[in-house]
This record gives structure tokens, C-alpha cells and sequence, in this order.
């Protein structure tokens, strides 16, 4: 069976072409573009992508239109049946505020946006989207984002910590992160957010691959072929 | 039915934007600013009939998150 993946793309989605374009190049098959309008997703997904931008102009809060728009309703419920999720930075945000991840990502500790590659740690090598990298591992991959300061409360990141949750830490302060986390898995494991672009770097001419390996794991974790 | 519903960040979440905000007020010159928290202030016209329930809702499903704010309604005479 060839991987059959999908990328949801909600008015002011800007990342979500490079996304298509990773998840093709990288994992092969068959890349579904959904509407933030559809109320459902094709059949049959291996694989769930929830990309960068500034959905809905970020009205509100970050994320927070995007996650009640109705193809969010398909997504949690995909989510709860195990197929994986990976949500990218606005795409993170949308994933906490559709409850899918736990916490929230509030404005950068230093109010400005922070544009650059940062160097990113692996805490955690035996989740579905992080098998193909060592743990504590540095690898380097670009952050774009103003509302990329996660906050959980303290017995959340116990938990979170405790549970191997964490899967990247950023290895220098970026953006006044609680525990400097930048990407989280949720209680199964099928579902991560980070803020850095792990589809901004697969390749050579973009300056790196540290990104390609997250979706090799999925890739290889579904027992399927490119 | 007018109804304000005030969102504010909870006690102990850091406020990048208040912070700044405090900074820019003591560039302007005024003194004794000892702290400022922003938030967000929603007025909502609602049907008469609207439960206070419903309210609650609206707030906790969309108007405030819940992980980092709270939320107050307020019901104005009309």
C-alpha cells in the first residue's frame, strides 16, 4: 500500500505547499490537500500534517479559529483512532487549541519574532517521529514564529517530562519556552507539535536535512512503501 | 442582552505584552507603574433568553483558553 497523507490548509496557511512538497519527496504515495472548510478527510490516511502560518490572521489567539474550523473535528477524530499528526509550528498552536496537545503557546518572552535555525535537542528517540534520531542528539532546523513561548503549568510538565513527552528542546533560549520545549507528544504518542520547520530543512539547497529524518520515521513506523 | 466578557491571563503566566506595555508607559515618564497585564475585553449581544451556562460555554470553548486565561462575565444594563 502506497503512504497516503494529508495536508490541511486553513485561510492564511503559508506553510503548507513546503509541507506538501516534504511529505512527497521524503514518504512518497499520494499527498491529499484539504480544505479547512471539508468536513472530512479522505479515507484511508497514513499520515495527518497540520502546517505553519497564520491561520485566520491569528484572530483571537493563535490557532484558535483554525482548531473550531470543521475538517479540526475530522482531525481529532482521526487522531483518537492512532493515525499519526504532526503539527508545525501555527500548526502546534492549532493542535493545543484543539486540545489534541496539552498547554499553550503564548507571545515570545523577548515580544519580537524570532526568524532563524536554532539548534534543536532530541530528548526523546523512541516516538514514532523522532526514531531516526540519537537521543540528545543536536540537530538544526529554523523557528519562524512570534507565538512560540510554550506554558503548561508545572505539574503538566512534570507529567510531560516524566512521560517522555517532550520529544525536542530547544539547546538555547529561543523564545522563553517553559524548560526551553519546543515540540511535545501527546499521551499516545501518534501526535506531535513543534514549532521549528522540520520540512524547511530536507535537503541540501535548503541549507540542511536535519528535518528529513522525522518523516523517514513516520515513513518507517507505518510499515509502508514510498 | 449586552454582556462584557473580560479575558485575562491567570496569575504566575508571564506577560511579554503587559511587560512591554509597563516599559513603554515609564518611557513616556509615568512613574509608580509597579505592574500591567493585558488582556481582552469581548461585548456580546445576546438573546435575553441566553443561559448563564451557555455563557460559561461560550467563554470555555472559545472566547478565553482556559491553560492560560480566565475569564469574567459581566451582564450590562441596557
Amino acid at each position: 500500500m502506497p503512504f497516503t497523507s494529508a495536508v490541511i490548509t486553513f485561510p492564511g496557511s503559508n506553510c503548507d505547499r513546503d509541507m506538501a512538497v516534504a511529505v512527497e519527496e521524503v514518504c512518497g504515495g499520494t499527498v491529499h490537500r484539504v480544505w479547512h472548510g471539508d468536513a472530512s478527510l479522505p479515507e484511508g490516511l497514513d499520515f495527518i500534517a497540520v502546517p505553519g502560518g497564520f491561520s485566520y490572521g491569528d484572530y483571537l489567539r493563535s490557532g484558535a479559529m483554525a482548531a473550531r474550523s470543521p475538517i479540526m473535528q475530522a482531525v481529532v477524530e482521526a487522531a483518537g483512532r492512532g493515525v499519526p499528526v504532526l503539527g508545525v509550528c501555527n500548526g502546534f498552536q492549532i493542535l493545543t487549541e484543539a486540545g489534541l496537545l496539552p498547554g499553550a503557546l503564548m507571545r515570545n518572552a523577548g515580544i519580537r519574532f524570532v526568524c532563524r535555525e536554532v539548534p534543536l535537542k532530541v530528548e526523546n528517540s523512541q516516538s514514532l517521529f523522532t526514531q531516526r534520531y540519537f537521543k540528545d542528539q543536536v540537530i538544526t532546523i529554523p523557528v519562524a514564529h512570534h507565538d512560540g513561548n510554550y506554558f503548561a503549568d508545572a505539574e503538566t510538565l512534570d507529567r510531560l517530562e516524566g512521560e517522555g513527552r517532550v520529544a525536542f528542546r530547544y539547546a538555547e533560549p529561543v523564545n522563553g519556552s517553559q524548560r526551553d520545549i519546543a515540540g511535545v507528544l501527546n499521551e499516545a504518542g501518534n501526535v506531535l507539535g513543534m514549532m521549528p520547520h522540520p520540512e524547511r530543512m530536507i535537503e541540501a539547497a535548503q541549507g540542511g536535512s536535519d528535518g528529513r529524518k522525522l518523516f523517514e520515521g513516520v515513513l518507517a513506523g507505518l510499515n509502508v512503501s514510498a | 442582552m449586552k454582556v462584557r466578557v473580560h479575558v485575562s491571563l491567570k496569575n504566575g503566566v508571564l506577560d511579554p505584552q503587559g511587560r512591554a506595555i509597563h516599559h513603554a508607559l515609564e518611557g513616556l515618564g509615568f512613574a509608580g507603574v509597579k505592574d500591567v497585564r493585558a488582556g481582552r475585553l469581548f461585548e456580546l449581544d445576546v438573546a435575553d433568553d441566553t443561559s448563564d451556562e451557555a455563557l460559561d460555554e461560550m467563554c470555555r470553548k472559545l472566547l478565553a483558553n482556559m491553560v492560560i486565561e480566565n475569564y469574567r462575565i459581566e451582564k450590562v444594563a441596557a
